[in-house]
């Protein structure tokens, strides 16, 4: 009797043990960097919220790991005629309440997504080009714009769907309790306390196939070393964005498991050519002012970019973590050219060229950059200084916090800055379009050329580009206009930064060009 | 008393607005948050309807007028970032702040008083010279750089506390606390011994002059005279004296403990308000800023008083009122 | 240590006999062989942060001199170059002990500097308030009293914030938040010197005011304020590292010994200690130093301790 007490009590525990473990097995802890701002899908225009809500809300189309467009809640699109694009929706798809997703749910969210009171950054960008909304059946809808809208799928691929019957009248702070945050997502909404912790749990019901995790908990640790901490004492089971200093280590370690994908952020270098006024931090070597604005020379321009090595930054500032860059995006992106390599180290034609463009003994510039806002931004900084101060260029550096630098940067308060870019439609035209397009914020034309480069032809090239509905003619006219931008140095780019994830050695991450940390893509290692 | 705490009110409430103006200058000053809000794609439209719902459109005067408007009404604003009251987001994290900044006080006192007055009672002996000379060092080091070697030794090195982060947390009269669990008084060690330091130091100074001087008073050498033991004469007679001038530096210091916090705070990624603040200014929300500074303005403010009425019971010699303590 | 102190003169009569305040300053000053050292140890630093240009191995500012690719390597590595780096480098491959030494040399600067220009600031406050008395003296006082209730780190930062990155603007910053303790010091030094009867006599005598101030009560509000400096000095060295080291002090490519602790902090966990260790050790010697001289100094100035 008493034996089989104990074997039935041993029995137990076990059974126990067994199903606490299978328990544990199913809860993931992952570190992020970045806080998140709001559960509002439709609040703040940020990448790392928009990475999270992905995983409880769905677009009409999503991109997969290398930001291609992939059916999600639409099925299929295609363009009527240039103003004119249809969705077919997918069928059987429910929200997190057991409510049927239909048209009306898209139509809802295209009316709530300009209206988010308190904003600071709204989503109206991508639904602004679509004048009227037709609903055809319940799983197809019509979208009308006033001019044609090349990116209008890529633009629906950031615009997250909610329900109808919760969200009208909604308010951020809703979404925020979990009252209203509810999608068709493979996660449900559980917790989120600012600046500390999000926690989802999983959606059984989901059309896509059920997630392996029951629960997933995101931690804030935005200290790099925090977070690399956590990695090492088994708090958190991945965390992104591994500081270059501690990488190596992190590789070393037989614990753990370290990925990595070439982003579609380029860090690159404009300089101020609108007028052939002397800009910010250039002088001659005694400290006036030249009498013309160097970077109006595309040999002086041409001459600074192919003084930088490119490769030594990326493998000794950036520890591999950077990809040297010829152009805005890496070239499996669309619109990118083949043609356009990194340009090659070379400082002795670069001297050749400042003398050409009569600046034989050089001259004195500033590089003006952040120091807190890309990886490892200042050494890059600094770097490049050194590579200046070799063709006879006295290099100074002078970095600020990025709260400080932005607004100065778009005041024109600095000759040449280090800045950074990532295109989140995917492709070079919208890259293009806002970096170098001659600048007219009204026509949302070079919004962010801070460098006031202007150049009527890429200009033309572009305007047609976004004009052309057909993917293959409108690939080859973007192709020309990036290969006439950088035939002119119009920009510099240094490098494509590179993200990482590292998970413990049980887990396996499909790393994500779109730099997204997503649970979607965590999945026991086998 | 009421003429002298309502006055002392009033200048209060006078430096919260002189504070509070000149932060709304200081960020104007900084930067553009909309810069770092906006997405760099936005056209000029966007931007301005941006700025027109953070209601940074107006003119600087006029978005201060509206600030004290609103809160004379108790309502400090909504974060520029979360959209959630910034009071809210202050004192979701203020609880792990003053855990932080007690518990290191504690440490102060219970290690620096005893040292302090070893060194008091034994100024020659070589045990005082190395407690004077052990403060001297602690005064000397950096803050940072302590927390730093910390880190270097406990974590990297023997593997011992982990580098940073709050531990787990129990609800103590609904207050989120970590001092209770042992993963947070692991978590909890170094960055409160690491902000204690700088105190404890002081303390070790404070005690052993205070002893100094009052062993030489004339009721301690005749409680010594009448054949006291040493304890007793210690433990009643000096510490009872000595207690006046701690009392007050504890209370004064603990403010500054408070804001040194940020230090620390950023070193052990304590999830505090110091870092809250840190976040704040990196993005320019000012209601956040703001908020921060008026509530620490008040804690000091209570503290303050509330150390001046202690002084002013423990010594009868001051009045309250007549002759505020210098402090 | 105090009976000796009253002895030695007696016993020396060299001492006795030479007894200018100067030379018993300096006999009461070297009582304590621990201040010695420090004094000892503070001239030799100060003479290799005056000299760093000339006998740094590299100048750490010079870009060109300068190779990313010998950056992090531990010390006592050899450069492409064939030279040693006695101390390792950091990530911009800047040689480390060339970079303490400009390092040391710009915090004693800011830590001077600062100290001077509050030094007077406060001065010429505090004197004002203590001889003229009256709205101006309330006015000043109640400054200062607030200024003071708040932590000056506090203060600093939303100073620096505002202000941007520089050696002046750390200055202003530092001028900012110690000036009130020069102007609190010298206002009650001078308020008992003011009471006493040489003042008195002077004023009967009606010699001109500044000759008063200047000649007579300033004098008298130095000891104290001595003191109160050096011990300045060692604080503002101290809240400009902590500053450089929260990101607010001084610009990337000109550090101080703040900067280089904090450049070296992120390499910690990956082992390389070095980047950020040394100039740790610098910084405390130079702290505890300047604070060694300064706690005899308060012995040796302080009338309050004399026999």
């Amino acid at each position: 009797m008493l034996r089989t007490i104990r074997i039935a009590a041993v029995a137990l525990c076990a059974s126990l043990i067994a199903f606490t473990a299978g328990a544990r097995d199913r809860e993931v802890t992952i570190g992020l960097q970045a806080a998140i701002t709001s559960i509002d899908p439709h609040y703040h225009n940020l990448s790392p919220n928009n990475g999270m809500l992905q995983q409880i809300f769905e677009p009409l189309i999503r991109r997969d790991e290398n930001m291609k467009l992939v059916p999600c809640l639409a099925t299929s699109w295609k363009a009527l005629d240039d103003l004119t694009w249809e969705f077919k929706l997918r069928k059987g798809v429910h929200f997190h309440d057991g409510s049927p997703f239909t048209a009306e749910d898209v139509a809802f969210t295209l009316k709530r997504v300009p209206n988010v009171p308190n904003s600071p950054s709204s989503f109206a960008t991508f639904t602004k080009p679509i004048v009227d909304v037709k609903i055809v059946d319940p799983y197809t809808i019509v979208f009308k714009t006033a001019t044609p809208h090349v990116l209008l799928p890529s633009d629906m691929a950031a615009v997250l769907i909610v329900s109808k019957k919760n969200g009208e009248n909604a308010t951020t702070e809703d979404y925020n309790s979990g009252k209203a945050a509810i999608g068709t997502g493979p996660y449900k909404f559980k917790e989120y306390v600012p600046n500390q912790r999000v926690v989802l749990t999983a959606n059984y019901g989901y059309w896509g196939g059920e997630e392996p995790w029951d629960k997933v908990m995101f931690k804030i640790l935005s200290n790099p070393a925090a977070r690399v901490a956590a990695l090492l004492s088994g708090d958190v089971q991945m965390i992104e964005n591994v500081p270059t200093a501690d990488l190596a280590q992190v590789r070393k370690d037989k614990r753990f498991h370290v990925v990595d994908k070439v982003s579609n952020r380029v860090i690159y270098v404009h300089m101020q050519q609108g007028s052939d006024q002397c800009p910010p931090g250039v002088t001659d070597k005694s400290g006036n002012p030249l009498a013309h604005n160097p970077f109006r020379d595309p040999r002086v321009r041409k001459a600074l970019s192919i003084a930088i090595n490119r490769d030594a930054i990326a493998q000794r500032i950036m520890e591999g973590q950077a990809v040297p860059a010829g152009q805005l995006l890496p070239d499996f992106f669309f619109g990118t050219s083949k043609k356009l390599k990194p340009p090659k180290y070379d400082p002795e034609a670069a001297k050749k060229l400042l003398a050409e463009a009569g600046y034989p003994n050089g001259f004195a510039l500033t590089i003006y950059g952040p120091n807190n806002r890309y990886i490892n931004d200042e050494k890059v900084a600094q770097a490049i200084a050194q590579f200046y101060s070799r063709i006879g260029i006295d290099a100074k550096v002078q970095t600020f916090p990025s709260s400080v630098y932005f607004t100065r940067a778009s005041k024109l308060e600095f000759g040449y800055m280090l800045l950074g870019w990532g295109t989140e439609s995917g492709e070079q035209g919208s890259s293009l379009r806002s970096l170098l397009a001659t600048h007219d914020p009204k026509k949302g034309m070079g919004v962010t050329n801070r460098a006031r480069y202007s150049n009527p032809k890429l200009d033309q090239l572009i305007e047609q580009a976004m004009e052309t509905i057909d993917d293959s003619k409108r690939e080859k006219l973007i192709q020309q206009a990036a290969e006439l931008a950088m035939g002119d140095t119009a920009l510099i780019p240094i490098h494509y930064e590179v993200s990482n994830w590292a998970t413990a050695a049980a887990y396996r991450y499909t790393p994500r060009t779109d730099q997204y940390t997503l649970a979607m893509g965590l999945r026991p290692a086998r | 008393m009421a003429a002298y705490a309502l006055r002392r009110l009033g200048q209060s409430l006078l430096v919260l607005a002189l504070m509070s103006f000149l932060v709304f200058v200081g960020v104007y000053a900084i930067g553009n948050p909309i810069e770092l809000l906006v997405n760099p794609e936005a056209d000029d439209a966007e931007r301005a309807r941006a700025a027109q719902a953070l209601g940074l459109d107006k003119p600087l005067l006029v978005q201060y007028g509206v600030f004290l408007l609103h809160a004379a009404k108790g309502d400090l604003g909504r974060s520029f970032v979360y959209n959630i009251p910034a009071i809210q987001l202050i004192l979701q994290r203020l609880p792990a702040t003053l855990e932080l900044a007690l518990t290191a006080t504690v440490i102060a006192i219970l290690i620096g008083i005893p040292l302090g007055l070893v060194a008091g009672l034994k100024p020659d002996s070589w045990i005082g010279r190395s407690i004077m000379a052990g403060s001297i060092v602690g005064f000397s080091l950096p803050t940072f750089w302590v927390g730093l070697v910390l880190i270097m030794v406990f974590s990297v090195q023997l593997g011992w506390l982990p580098p940073n982060g709050r531990g787990a947390t129990v609800s103590l009269l609904g207050v989120p606390v970590s001092f209770l669990t042992l993963d947070g008084l692991r978590h909890l060690a170094m960055p409160a011994l690491n902000l204690a330091l700088l105190k404890l130091s002081l303390l070790i100074r404070l005690t052993r002059a205070g002893t100094r001087e009052t062993v030489l008073q004339d009721y301690v050498k005749f409680a010594r005279a009448k054949g006291l033991p040493m304890r007793r004469v210690v433990g009643v007679h000096v510490l009872k004296n000595i207690m006046i001038p701690i009392v007050t530096v504890i209370g004064l210091e603990l403010g500054s403990v408070i804001a040194f916090a940020i230090v620390t705070e950023s070193i052990f990624a304590w999830p505090g308000t110091g870092k809250l603040l840190i976040d704040s200014i990196n993005q320019l929300d000012r209601p956040v800023i703001v908020a921060y500074l008026l509530v620490i303005v008040a804690i000091f403010i209570v503290i303050n008083f509330v150390v001046d009425v202690l002084y002013s019971l423990l010594d009868p010699r001051v009045r309250i009122g007549s002759a505020a303590p210098a402090h | 240590m105090r009976i000796a102190a009253d002895r030695a003169p007696l016993e020396d009569g060299r001492a006795v006999r030479a007894e200018s305040p100067w030379r018993r300053f300096a006999a009461e000053f070297a009582q304590s062989r621990l201040a010695l050292l420090g004094l000892a140890l503070l001239v030799l630093l100060a003479a290799v942060a005056i000299a760093a240009p000339w006998i740094a191995p590299q100048n750490p500012y010079d870009l060109a001199q300068l190779d990313v690719l010998d950056s992090r390597l531990p010390p006592g590595s050899e450069s492409l170059a064939g030279k040693t780096y006695w101390l390792g480098t950091d990530d911009q491959g800047r040689d480390m002990l060339s970079a303490i030494l400009f390092g040391l040399r710009i915090s004693l600067t800011v830590g001077v500097a600062s100290t001077v220009a509050a030094l007077a600031l406060g001065l010429a406050l505090g004197l004002a308030a203590a001889y003229f008395g009256g709205w101006l003296d309330a006015a000043i006082m109640r400054i200062a009293d607030i200024q003071l209730s708040f932590p000056a780190i506090l203060i600093a930062l939303i100073l620096l914030a505002a202000l941007g990155q520089g050696v002046g603007k750390i200055i202003v910053a530092l001028v900012t938040v110690q000036w009130a303790y020069y102007a609190r010091t010298v206002r009650s030094a001078a308020l008992v010197e003011r009471q006493k009867e040489y003042v008195e006599a002077a004023k009967v005598l009606a010699l001109p005011e500044a000759r008063i101030v200047f000649r007579h009560i300033l004098p008298n509000c130095l000891p104290p304020l001595i003191v109160v400096a050096t011990v300045q000095v060692a604080h503002a060295i101290s809240l400009e590292a902590t500053l450089s080291f929260l990101g607010l002090g001084l610009p990337i490519t000109e550090p101080s010994l703040g900067l280089l602790i904090a450049n070296g902090f992120q390499y910690l966990l990956s082992g390389k200690y070095w980047i950020s260790f040394y100039p740790g050790i610098a910084l405390l010697v130079t702290i505890m130093a300047i604070n060694l001289v300064a706690d005899q100094l308060r012995d040796v100035l302080n009338p309050r301790l004399k026999r």
